[in-house]
């Protein structure tokens, strides 16, 4: 230690025009690097061990006591705050009663029409723009100044041209879903390894054996990606078109109990539809890991 | 020879992506012209261009514009400002992280609008609650974004500084700062993208007062085809005006932190 800082100083004194930062150097590491990562496990494996543990759930926990105390003094008014337990009274209600069932299967079935339709859609298109500079030049630039308006700018367009129906609901679903899709494909067209592109030209292949054995396997985890994205959207703007024009569905749920002024109904609902949500992305993540697994790079992702 | 046959490309492509725009402009144009509808929804583009500069004339336009835009941007400055913070909360502290990254990843599934009726209620239908609201927008992508780039700077660079013995903090603003800055910019460009969405969805829905998304609604509920067009373009433009601004923001600060450009 006192060696490293004499040959420093020793340095030093040689070279005249020595800057301030480089003395602020060691002249080699005072530790060696490895220590580093052992140190840092030591000090935080109590930490680590406790907070794996009990952490997480103390910030939740501590908010719903809030709630509880909060009500049952009296701090806020139960038409703005109900308590915790008229919530889960109202859930389980909606449970028991088979509405919950139903608002949900009529979501479910709208957002999954609404999204098949518009992931083939995105797919192919995506697929034609990555198979033919020709069409991706006439149709990308079209497409990418359409994409500057957000679906809630198309809503009040769709809701005169299809009215309140469920047409309107599937044509905004399926245009929240395309976009992503169609992005990710034409991405995944752009993208393909340019090593395993090299080999196939190598060995001579057709321009459809290259596509159908090099193009298309390389392209499917990136496409993945653009599905779950679509779907995560097409979730999203079901929620608005249901708040703004339905009559059945878990976003109409939300909308009446606002309407009623049931924040229970609201909030009970809002929860289901969070829990859906999860549970469908975490699902579709599950999935695209998989699909994942073993590519070297990770793809960055589309918005 | 070859640089002549490149900006000969290039101009070719270019006509190109005009062609399908000026096709739609045509047929649609032909379609209003020719009466092949008598749908009172198919307004000609003269119809649009003259409510567009009756709008603007008016200066109805611009209240409205400016109202969507003092929302926007407060909303999206109050979200930027407490996603950044806590997001290098999240980033830099494991205590924090295990406290209440659990948490903020379920609050985060919550599709955004379905908050807007509980906001309402407590809130009211004004620009509180509409800022509340794009605040919120503009804070999950930024957090999540902020925290990912923090916890992501490469180890190598870490065992660098600790090499170097750079102090805690030399270490957070000379290392990993610059190298957190892309990641976090993404999130800060994505709230930016998302508050503006949630500006014309907060006008939807929380109806009062004025605003781009008021002005749509009402041309919706007046069967005023025009006036919704004329508004679908404005919100492309301004949604078009902030991206590009963000991106050359961006560009300029990385710039000044020495990190090449995407």
């Amino acid at each position: 230690m006192s060696r490293a800082h004499a040959t420093a100083r020793h340095l030093h004194k040689d070279v005249p025009h020595s800057s301030a930062s480089i003395e602020r150097m060691p002249a080699f590491p005072a530790r060696p690097a490895r220590r580093v990562r052992a140190t840092l496990n030591t000090a935080g494996k109590w930490r680590a061990r406790l907070g794996n543990s009990a952490l997480p759930w103390l910030l939740p926990l501590t908010l719903l006591g809030l709630w509880y105390v909060g009500t049952e003094r009296g701090w806020l008014s139960e038409q703005v705050l109900p308590p915790p337990a008229f919530v889960y009274q109202t859930l389980s209600d909606l449970i028991t009663s088979g509405d919950l069932w139903m608002n949900a299967s009529a979501s479910l079935q709208r957002v999954l029409v609404g999204f098949v339709l518009g992931a083939g859609l995105g797919m192919a298109l995506g697929l034609a723009m990555g198979l033919s500079k020709t069409i991706e030049d006439y149709v990308f630039p079209t497409f990418n100044a359409l994409v500057q308006i957000p679906v809630l700018g198309w809503l009040p367009f769709a809701l005169l041209l299809f009215g309140i129906g469920e047409p309107l609901k599937y044509v905004l679903i399926a245009h929240a879903a395309l976009i992503p899709v169609t992005l990710c494909t034409l991405q995944a067209f752009r993208q393909a390894p340019k090593g395993l592109l090299e080999v196939g030209a190598a060995y001579g292949f057709s321009r459809r054996q290259i596509v159908t054995d090099i193009v298309i396997p390389s392209a499917i985890p990136p496409i993945f990606t653009g599905l779950r994205l679509g779907f995560t959207k097409a979730w999203l703007s079901l929620v608005v078109v249901e708040l703004l024009a339905s009559s059945e569905g878990l976003g109409y749920l939300i909308a009446y109990g606002r309407q009623l002024f049931q924040l229970d109904l609201v909030m009970a609902a809002v929860v289901v539809v969070g829990a859906v949500g999860l549970l469908i992305d975490r699902g579709f993540e599950a999935v695209e890991r998989r699909l994942n697994r073993g590519r070297p790079v990770t793809l960055g992702r589309l918005q | 020879m070859s640089a002549l046959a490149s900006t000969y490309k290039g101009s070719n492509k270019r006509y190109r992506g005009w062609v399908l725009p000026i096709l739609g402009m045509a047929v649609w144009w032909l379609a209003a012209n020719q009466g092949w509808s008598t749908s009172g929804l198919l307004v000609s583009p003269h119809k649009v261009a003259e409510t567009a500069w009756s709008q603007v004339a008016s200066g109805q336009f611009w209240r409205a514009i400016s109202a969507s835009l003092a929302r926007n941007l407060s909303g999206f400055f109050i979200g930027t400002g407490l996603g950044l913070i806590l997001g290098c909360l999240l980033g830099f502290s494991r205590l924090f992280e295990r406290l209440v990254g659990p948490s903020f990843n379920t609050f985060k599934q919550i599709s955004l609008f379905a908050w807007i009726p509980l906001i309402s209620v407590w809130f009211g239908l004004g620009d509180v609650a509409k800022v509340v609201f794009l605040s919120l927008a503009a804070l999950v992508p930024v957090v999540v974004n902020t925290c990912d780039g923090i916890r992501n700077v490469p180890g190598n660079l870490l065992e660098v500084a600790r090499v170097y013995r750079f102090t805690r903090w030399q270490t957070v603003i000379g290392v990993m700062l610059p190298a957190a800055l892309p990641s976090i910019f993404t999130g800060i460009y994505l709230g930016l993208v998302y508050s503006w969405l949630a500006t014309i969805g907060a006008e939807y829905l929380l109806v009062s007062g004025d605003g781009i998304g008021n002005t749509l609604i009402d041309g919706s509920e007046h069967f005023m085809m025009d006036l919704v067009l004329f508004g679908m373009v404005v919100i492309g433009l301004v949604g078009w005006a902030l991206n590009t601004l963000a991106r050359k923001v961006e560009r300029r600060i990385q710039r000044l932190y020495g990190i090449t450009p995407r």
